[in-house]
């Protein structure tokens, strides 16, 4: 067997003592961050979204997230298939994933051991192992168990052996596809959720189905709760704050989804790509209910000029993909800037370059998005920071793209998209949706692109609109739109595209600082960091550390205030997932070092000093990595003069 | 009553377009390029046809062919090498009552394209596409495209082109769900008319080859096919084209083809010598893209907002206690 990479031992905790049924003191918690890992298949998915559905219903903070294995099919009991999710269940609204796992559950000890050489369960966490391959027939099933059982409770783990298969066979008939069930009826009694609501949340799971298939499920539950009632020697509590107003629990792909449904946008074309897809998949069976189109197209490239087809001759459009797709369009993307069409273009970002790591997250699209397709194409460039803000930023890119006939990139990334959090639900508003495009004859002598001085904003002219004809055209065009080679048309509509980024700059406002308006040390971030810098701000500020972060969202244009408040900070970094060379490494200095994209970006743009640390890693930031990175940044501060 | 009937009728009269009601500048094409030709006939079908110019758009790719919206006085897409099919297909789904068509050359069609174009075909939407065969990149100075005869000397093939020229026809016709596709040479004014006339009447995606002359860079390629009538092989039949007794004098050579006859449509489009001319294939069943999508009710804000409230009960974590319930949202 591979050698497990543990940590440290710590001291056991006596697990065997069989509890008196209702004499258990549970024990308060703040937060606890749980795992439910199985095969592919065996439902681990279904327990977490459940545990973390019922936890939000009783008021508590809570933040699942996918673990997903590469491979479609990987076989049973590897390393590798480790499927499931991972809960962090909090009293306080939860943002992010958290630090490593205290508890796991795990339906067989090799999908265990793929978390454990991940590093990502806590030291001496609780383990709840199912106990059934101990006595498999296959003696090298038996074996491996019980060596990786041994080394598991030598290393310290708290690893409570549990007959799941077993004790679901006692009530029900296929005992290996209701185990999930069963788990979550001991997290429920675990974790001192009411019952009754895991019942209601089964119901509504399997509503659609028979409803023999929920009385088992049901049955199921229970059966893990007295379980764990009876058997296990802990109990916790995590006090909840009730919620006052209803809450959606989505994650950041089907957040994307609504928000196209809730833009009016009437039609989205994409290609299959991972991470971006189950956004298409959700609203492929929505979106026609509200008479929208999704179009799969036959590659990357059709996709972006369909929906630049569409959004020509209409409303604007919307494709959606990940950092792959999104280099394929380079081009038609330069189109619809030369040509000035709205167009939304969702980057659902992933580890790169090339194919890279298609499951996981990584922040290494912001310069592709900014600067990419040729010569200069100036974009907007949005990036979602929560679950929530991926539904927002939909209906706001298509608002930007059609007053200012831009192309809105809106970034978010493998780890909004396959997370989920509760947010408030939306408060529907008729501005959201797009109004009907103008079908009424162009005035005499009005021209295509007739550019606005101060602006550069000129009204599209679109089919149907009778004297508006004209040809549309990705060669440099002139205010009629005729074909022009001269220099100073050329110029003029460099001129105008650029000027209306600068227009759109003037509307935003200051982004917010957390935690401190001065102080030692600035954090910036984008992205999907946001929940986690705060949080490690948060802690470090308790600490006494004077440090306050910012958030952008808007990354073209910059909004305004950002060098202001740089200036009333000592040191500015950037906290970024996307690589940086480290400063350390003999060949690099301070003329050499690539920088973040980030920190490169307000380098270039404010001739300030701004440091960066990141992580490429595939596995979102932990907010204890960051807060240690605040207090040795802070430490070679000095003192301050 | 006598008033209104005659204000209908000065409106009718004002509203008849006329020729130049389609004609934007002047060609920028050499002298003798089969281009000519084919806006010629593009710009009398729409006169004939009465197509009102804002509703009608005009896509292209690049090349010389792809200049073929900027002359027309309608809308016009001029897009990126090889995409003029996709751009067209999106105006296509988001614009029903809009005529579609489409320029696009051998090297952006048949190359660079080439992906675009099968799944065109296959998509089956209602736009007339032109493709403006010329054998050789013209615009970027002579080099061989997929239909280059093997043996042509270009730039890029200065020893001559290596292989066997690419048939557009037998792939087209190899297409799942084809419905349309017919061929003429840009040296039959008459001939390309009444192609492009039916490729218009036809519903779903009209493919229409259109083997044309390049001055520029192979001012003899065709010439054995110009000089010699019985190199052209005209395709007649009572659901095809007819031919007029002018023409049957010129064209001896002539065969009579039923367009529902997709076999006989693939052994006809296999030959380059003679070279079929007029309707080979026609089915008038298969079913458009944009029709199977059902794309185009009305799309109120309450028909959005109810969908979208629907989507949020789905996912709506109500306060424990609260009667909030799916259904009844606030």
């Amino acid at each position: 067997m591979t050698e497990i990479t543990l940590a440290k031992p710590v001291a056991r905790q006596p697990r065997q003592g069989r509890a008196t049924p209702g004499k258990k003191a549970a024990v308060t918690l703040k937060e606890h961050v749980v795992e439910i890992i199985s095969d592919s298949g065996e439902g681990a998915q279904r327990c977490g979204q459940a545990l973390g559905a019922i936890a939000a219903r009783m008021g508590n903070g809570v933040w699942t997230v996918e673990i997903i294995p590469a491979e479609i099919r990987p076989p049973a009991r590897s390393v590798a298939g480790a499927s499931g999710n991972r809960i962090r269940l909090g009293t306080r609204q939860v943002t992010n994933g958290g630090d490593e796992t205290d508890l796991v559950v795990a339906f067989n000890e090799q999908v265990l051991l793929g978390r454990v050489r991940a590093g990502e369960l806590k030291p001496g966490c609780i383990i709840l192992l199912e106990s059934m391959w101990r006595d498999d027939a296959d003696p090298k099933v038996a074996d491996s168990y019980t060596e990786t059982y041994e080394r598991l409770v030598a290393s310290g783990y708290n690893v409570y052996e549990v007959p799941m298969e077993r004790e679901c066979r006692a009530v029900a008939v296929d005992a290996r596809r209701g185990k999930n069930m069963f788990a979550l009826g001991m997290l429920c009694s675990i974790y001192s959720l009411e019952l009754q609501l895991a019942r209601e949340q089964i119901a509504l799971t399997f509503g659609k189905k028979a409803a023999a298939v929920v009385k088992t499920n049901v049955t199921l539950l229970d059966a893990g709760y007295a379980w764990a009632e009876g058997n296990l020697d802990f109990k916790y509590s995590i006090p909840a704050v009730q919620a006052s107003e209803p809450q959606i629990v989505v994650n950041g792909n089907t957040a994307l989804a609504l928000g196209v449904l809730a833009s009016g946008m009437e039609i989205c074309a994409m290609y299959p790509i991972t991470p971006a897809t189950s956004a298409s998949h959700y609203l492929s069976d929505v979106f026609e209910k509200v008479g929208g189109v999704v179009h799969q197209a036959e590659d990357e490239i059709a996709a972006c000029a369909f929906a630049i087809g569409a959004s020509y001759a209409s409303k604007c459009t919307v494709t959606i993909t990940s950092g792959p797709g999104y280099s394929l369009k380079q081009e038609a993307i330069g189109l619809a800037v030369m040509a000035e069409i709205p167009l939304v273009v969702v980057n659902v970002q992933r580890g790169g370059p090339s194919t890279g790591q298609p499951t996981k997250a990584e922040q290494g699209d912001l310069f592709t998005a900014m600067f990419g397709s040729h010569g200069d194409a100036p974009k907007v460039v949005l990036a979602a920071a929560t679950i929530e803000d991926c539904f927002y930023s939909i209906i706001t890119a298509r608002r930007i793209a059609e007053t200012f006939n831009m192309v809105v990139v809106v970034l978010s990334d493998a780890n909004l998209a396959t997370s989920q959090t509760p947010f408030p639900r939306p408060q529907f508003s008729d501005a959201w949706v797009a109004p009907p495009i103008d079908q009424s004859p162009i005035p005499p002598g009005a021209k295509p692109y007739d550019w606005d001085e101060q602006t550069g904003l000129a009204r599209r002219f679109i089919p149907g609109q009778a004297n508006g004809m004209h040809t549309v055209t990705g060669l440099a065009h002139d205010r009629l739109s005729h074909v022009a080679y001269d220099s100073e048309s050329n110029e003029q509509g460099l001129r105008a595209r650029s000027l209306k980024l600068a227009a759109l700059a003037r509307t935003l406002t200051a982004p917010p600082l957390f935690g401190a308006d001065e102080g030692d040390l600035l954090i910036i971030g984008w992205g999907s960091t946001k929940g986690t810098i705060e949080e490690a701000v948060e802690r470090a500020r308790a600490e006494g550390a004077k440090v306050a972060s910012m958030h952008l969202r808007f990354l073209q244009p910059l909004p305004p205030g950002i060098k202001e408040a740089m200036s009333r900070f000592r040191k500015v970094m950037t906290i970024e997932g996307n690589w940086s060379d480290r400063p350390e490494e003999e060949l690099i200095d301070e003329t050499n070092r690539r920088y973040s994209a980030l920190a490169m970006l307000l380098r270039a743009r404010y001739l300030v000093d701004v440091d960066c640390w990141s992580q490429v890693r595939g596995a979102p930031i932990k907010p204890a990595t960051l807060c240690q990175v605040i207090r040795d940044k802070i430490a070679t501060l000095g003192q301050p003069r | 009553m006598s008033t209104a009937t005659t204000e209908c009728m000065i409106r009718l009269y004002e509203e008849r377009h006329q020729l130049e009601d389609y004609q934007s500048g002047v060609p920028r094409w050499c002298s003798g390029c089969g281009d000519n030709a084919i806006l010629a006939a593009v710009q009398r079908l729409c006169r004939d046809e009465q197509l009102r110019p804002e509703k009608t758009v005009f896509v292209s790719g690049i090349g010389c062919s792809s200049r073929f919206p900027h002359y027309m006085k309608t809308y016009g897409f001029h897009g990126i090498h090889g995409r003029a099919l996709p751009i067209a297909e999106g105006v296509r789904m988001a614009r029903p009552d809009l005529h579609v068509f489409v320029n696009t050359g051998d090297g952006d069609c048949c190359s660079i394209g080439a992906a675009h174009w099968i799944h065109a075909l296959r998509y089956n939407m209602n736009i007339t596409v032109f493709l403006h065969d010329n054998q050789i990149y013209g615009l970027t100075k002579m080099q061989a495209s997929p239909t280059s005869p093997k043996g042509l000397k270009s730039n890029t093939t200065p020893h001559g082109a290596y292989l066997d020229a690419l048939n557009p026809l037998t792939v087209t016709l190899g297409v799942q769900n084809v419905s349309f596709v017919a061929q003429t040479v840009d040296w039959i004014p008459e001939i390309v008319y009444d192609v492009v006339k039916a490729a218009f009447h036809h519903k779903g995606l009209s493919f229409v080859r259109i083997v044309q002359r390049c001055p520029e860079w192979l001012p003899t390629l065709l010439e054995p096919w110009l000089h010699d009538p019985l190199k052209v092989k005209l395709l007649h039949h009572e659901a095809g084209l007819a031919i007029s007794p002018s023409l049957a004098k010129v064209y001896k050579n002539q065969e009579r083809h039923d367009p529902a006859d997709l076999d006989r449509a693939r052994a006809v489009a296999s030959s380059i010598d003679p070279i079929p001319v007029g309707i080979l294939y026609r089915n008038p069943d298969v079913p458009c893209y944009e029709d199977l999508r059902g794309f185009g009710e009305l799309r109120s804000t309450a028909r959005i907002r109810a969908g979208l409230e629907a989507e949020f009960d789905k996912f709506t974590v109500w306060p424990q206690g609260s009667q909030g319930t799916p259904g009844h949202a606030t």
